[in-house]
């Protein structure tokens, strides 16, 4: 089965890179709209590829549990898919009705 | 291939310890609800590790399920409860 391990561990690197992406820019943007960016949209991608990682090394030694494992891993590939997004829509909403105002490159020294 | 989940869990550690940065540091609320999120989304990824590494993977995807849901459901409450707050522009430096 060394197939199925090389291949889990290029989803790993893989997602660990979305990752990496998503936390240097929440550490890094200027504004807390900027911010959402990576956080929103690189970590939902960084889930989805390092969850797969998972649910394919667990079918190393196939069952038919081990398969009914893996779908339920795959339902929270749905889960995150749908409720990430959702949670970052929810902050947004959250900012703009609160008045934040967005950053600008008059705003560049601060 | 426990060795690659074991560094990769640690990794991820770190990278949860930088999104910890802005979630203590950050200027409004808004931002350190940024970081638990951040931080939440990568526990998810976390727990199936170590369900991984312990050999007991159909035990650990039913917690990273309900700790999905969960947070999720955290910072939707979050989101509703602070937008019906103004002055979320300046907080006071904790010094």
């Amino acid at each position: 089965m060394m197939v199925i391990n090389v291949v889990v561990i290029l989803l790993l690197i893989c997602g660990l890179v979305f990752f990496t992406g998503g936390a240097l820019g929440i550490l890094r943007f200027p504004d807390f709209y900027s911010r959402l960016h990576p956080a929103g949209k690189m970590d939902t991608l960084g889930s989805f590829l390092m969850v797969l990682a998972v649910a394919l090394s667990n079918l190393n030694d196939f069952s038919w549990a081990a398969v009914l494992t893996s779908l339920k891993i795959l339902l929270i590939i749905v889960f995150i898919f749908i409720l990430n997004p959702t949670a970052t829509h929810a902050i947004v909403d959250a900012g703009f009705r609160a008045g934040m105002r967005p950053w600008t490159k008059k705003d560049r020294g601060k | 291939m426990v060795n690659v989940f074991l560094y990769t869990a640690l990794f991820l550690c770190i990278l949860m310890v930088a999104s910890l940065y802005r979630s203590v540091f950050g200027p409004t609320v808004l931002d350190r609800l940024i970081g638990v999120n951040a931080i939440g989304s990568k526990t998810v990824i976390l727990l199936l590790l170590i369900g991984l590494i312990y050999g007991r993977l159909d035990m650990f995807v039913d917690i990273a399920l309900a700790y999905a849901l969960l947070n999720f459901v955290a910072v939707l409450a979050a989101a509703r409860y602070f937008q019906k707050r103004k002055g979320l522009y300046e907080e006071p430096p904790y010094k």
